[in-house]
């Protein structure tokens, strides 16, 4: 099962080898990774999608804890959690499906960023389900490329256990 | 208050945590440290032949003294032979504080000459590491790398000191106390986990206790004795564990696994309570582990999370120290429950020893050739269980496990995890160094013993009187038993053929040789080598025939034994 584990640590040189090592080392898969700084300049955060049965996840949070400069790690697929990723996306649609794309991107309350002769690129905030499909919605228009950051996550305020 | 330079800040700094010795060796970016070691009364550094060399003989005296070992070595391939070490110690939990040179920041990254990411290289197999970056931050970066190697699941600390930071001056400020927010070790057990514990522990009728390396590490051993005694519980001891409980206790199943004992594996495979403490369930104890312990019930009393459900089932995790959760388990056990253990364990008892019966850990005698279990036997009897076994790894390993009794705590000094040959030699160093007035013997193979051997320079030099007990049979040998079992006796490259003439080695460095070729010879002259006040190795060879058994062929249950007569159960290689 897919996991969202979201992990408080110091924000120190080498500490980023550290977690991808362990994940690499011990054979776990990363889907994605974000890391950036809190409120608290000392201290980053990351968000590591990962997939693996109860054992593999139960192993990967206390592998996280027990290393040094970890200082929490919350396991966010547990508890009620946003979670949001990005992309920007290049498409090169012919001039008659211009229309359409940009009535999609409003309708997925995105934003075009860039645009030169024959490309727009598309700025789309969301869960994943929503990237997925604006991407599949783009691919005829014309995708010349696309980069997504990692997801992001964070508990809900008021949030009741699963 | 006058500036120090970052060396003097940093030997300031060790004498503060109290170290008398480092081991290490010279080079050209901690040559401003090596200048203050040159004539300082109080530290006193050990110049072994190899920097392996000197991360082992850290980790024995380590071992033996529960006292983290300190390692100081140069940049580059310096810093790269202590990796093996480094490795070695982070399997077995020992507390290393290693020091490795670093070229100056401002050529980090350039492939600069002697240059080594060694921070990047043992990021894995170090508790942690740090590369110092300013010399404000050294005295207090090394105050955290001791209580970090010392505290929790002990384990090895690395520190990268470029030359310019022990060059740097700064004001030094020893911090009296360290706070890290994010390392907060478990050292109390759950009380609610011990209760149920406890309660599971009352209600069995057939209980073991496996007891690991965690036990000599805590220094549980006197409370799990205790529990034993007091519930008659058997007792088997991991490979690591062995010492911390009596080895000629009446309770003492001795060593699990793929080489323990018959009834230590039938008692484990049949109980209905396994508790197992400050132990992993490694893959060379459980063997198959779907097929381990299927009727038991687990209590798994450890220090370190990631040791529980990580291998097997738990079906009572206690995280803790596993003294601090002894002691609790303990009273509750006498104050709160209180069945007639005796007579609860009466039928469980005599079944373990029909077991023992059965199946004792036995080899046969030969008057011609030395059998090496002999060997081992007779070095047990002599030293009357009063000395300090280091060992190599393999079947060396293996027959000290099985046939030396191990009475106390911090007596038995081998690589369990890694499993590194070429570790005992050194290990047996450092271990004479921390215990001076000890009887410190390596027991090696031909094969181990030549990948550290020169350190018996470092041996004669230092006055080290360690005794090295070469189990020789000219072969590698414990691959050459797997080759045998289960690769058609095809002996691919285990020969190591008869050089060198281990007598002669021991005198060209200045130590003593002897040599046994008949069992005759074997008491004398393992009599002649203890009276001798220098190092002295002991070359005996023996029957290369001989396997380690019992053995759990790799991917059976531990109760899929084969042993030496029955040799129809050879049928067993099969299983893989």
């Amino acid at each position: 099962m897919r996991h969202t584990i979201s992990v408080l640590v110091e924000n120190k040189f080498g500490v980023l080898a550290r977690i991808a090592g362990l994940f690499s080392g011990r054979g776990y898969n990363i889907e994605s990774l974000s890391v950036g700084e809190t409120i608290d300049p000392q201290i980053s955060i990351m968000t590591i999608v990962t997939t693996g049965d109860d054992r593999v996840i139960e192993q990967i949070t206390k592998q996280l804890n027990r290393l040094v400069d970890v200082i929490k790690v919350v396991d966010l697929t547990e508890i009620e959690h946003v979670e949001r990723e990005m992309i920007l996306v290049k498409v090169a649609p012919r001039k008659e499906n211009r229309l359409e794309l940009l009535k999609t991107v409003e309708i997925f309350r995105g934003r075009v960023v860039d645009s030169g002769p024959t490309t727009y690129t598309i700025e789309i905030t969301g869960d994943e389900k929503k990237i997925h499909a604006f991407i599949e919605l783009m691919k005829p228009l014309g995708i010349k490329e696309f980069v997504r950051t990692g997801k992001v996550a964070i508990p809900r305020e008021i949030s009741q256990k699963k | 208050m006058a500036k120090m330079k970052g060396a003097e800040i940093l030997i300031e700094c060790l004498k503060r945590e109290g170290v008398k010795h480092i081991f290490g060796y010279p080079g050209g970016v901690v040559l401003d440290i090596f200048d203050l070691l040159y004539d300082d009364p109080d530290i006193k550094l050990i110049l072994t032949r190899h920097e392996q060399g000197a991360t082992h003989a850290a980790d024995g005296y380590a071992r033996v003294s529960g006292k983290p070992g300190v390692v100081l070595v140069t940049s580059g391939p310096g810093a790269t032979n202590t990796v093996t070490g480094i490795a070695t110690a982070y399997m077995d939990s020992v507390p290393l504080v290693i020091f490795t040179g670093q070229v100056p920041t401002f050529l980090i990254g350039n492939d600069a000459f002697q240059e080594a990411d060694i921070v990047g290289i043992t990021r894995p197999c170090t508790k942690y590491n740090i590369l110092v970056k300013d010399v404000k931050d050294l005295a207090r970066q090394v105050r955290e790398a001791f209580y970090i190697a010392t505290s929790g699941r002990p384990g090895p600390v690395l520190i990268d000191l470029p030359k310019d930071v022990t060059q740097g001056k700064t004001e030094f400020i020893w911090p009296e106390k360290i706070h890290i927010r994010s390392y907060n070790p478990t050292y109390e057990g759950n009380i609610y986990m011990i209760k149920r514990a406890a309660h599971e522990i009352s209600k069995a009728k057939k209980p073991v206790i496996i007891a690991g390396g965690g036990c000599v590490i805590s220094g549980a051993h006197e409370h799990l004795r205790e529990l034993a005694e007091f519930t008659q519980i058997p007792v088997t001891n991991t490979l690591m564990g062995l010492g911390s409980f009596p080895g000629t206790h009446e309770l003492f199943l001795g060593m699990l696994g793929m080489h323990g004992t018959y009834y230590a594996n039938m008692a484990v495979q049949n109980a209905d309570l396994i508790i197992a403490i400050g132990m992993r369930f490694d893959d060379r104890v459980t063997g198959k582990t779907d097929a381990f312990a299927p009727n038991a019930k687990i209590i798994h009393i450890d220090i370190d999370p990631t040791s529980i459900r990580k291998n097997v089932r738990v079906d009572i995790p206690i995280v803790g120290d596993v003294s601090r959760v002894l002691q609790v388990l303990n009273k509750i056990l006498k104050e709160e429950i209180k069945p007639q253990w005796e007579e609860v364990r009466k039928s469980w008892l005599k079944q373990i020893a029909q077991w023992k019966k059965e199946h004792p850990l036995t080899y046969e005698f030969d008057p011609e050739v030395i059998k090496p279990q002999y060997v081992v036997e007779k070095i047990y009897e002599i030293t009357q269980g009063e000395a300090i076994i280091t060992t190599e790894v393999g079947q060396n390993q293996m027959w000290a496990a099985q046939f030396y009794k191990y009475n106390k705590p911090r007596r038995w000094v081998s690589s369990g995890g890694l499993g590194t040959m070429g570790y005992g030699f050194p290990a047996a160093i450092g271990a004479q160094l921390a215990c001076p007035e000890m009887t410190v013997i390596d027991i090696a193979g031909d094969g181990s013993i030549q990948m550290n051997i020169q350190e018996l320079a470092t041996a004669v030099i230092y006055d080290l009187p360690v005794k090295v007990a070469i189990i020789n049979n000219s072969y590698l040998g414990m691959v050459r038993q797997w080759q045998e079992l289960f690769y058609n006796e095809r002996y691919s490259h285990t020969y190591l053929s008869t050089a060198p003439d281990f007598v002669k080695v021991a005198e060209a460095y200045g130590a003593v040789g002897l040599r046994a070729t008949k069992p005759s010879e074997v008491e004398p002259v393992i009599r002649e080598a203890l009276s001798i006040r220098k190092p002295v190795f002991m070359d005996f060879v023996v029957d290369w025939r001989e396997k380690v058994y019992p053995m759990v062929p790799p991917g059976a249950a531990i109760d899929q034994m084969i042993f030496e007569e029955k040799k129809k159960e050879r049928k067993l290689r099969a299983v893989k």
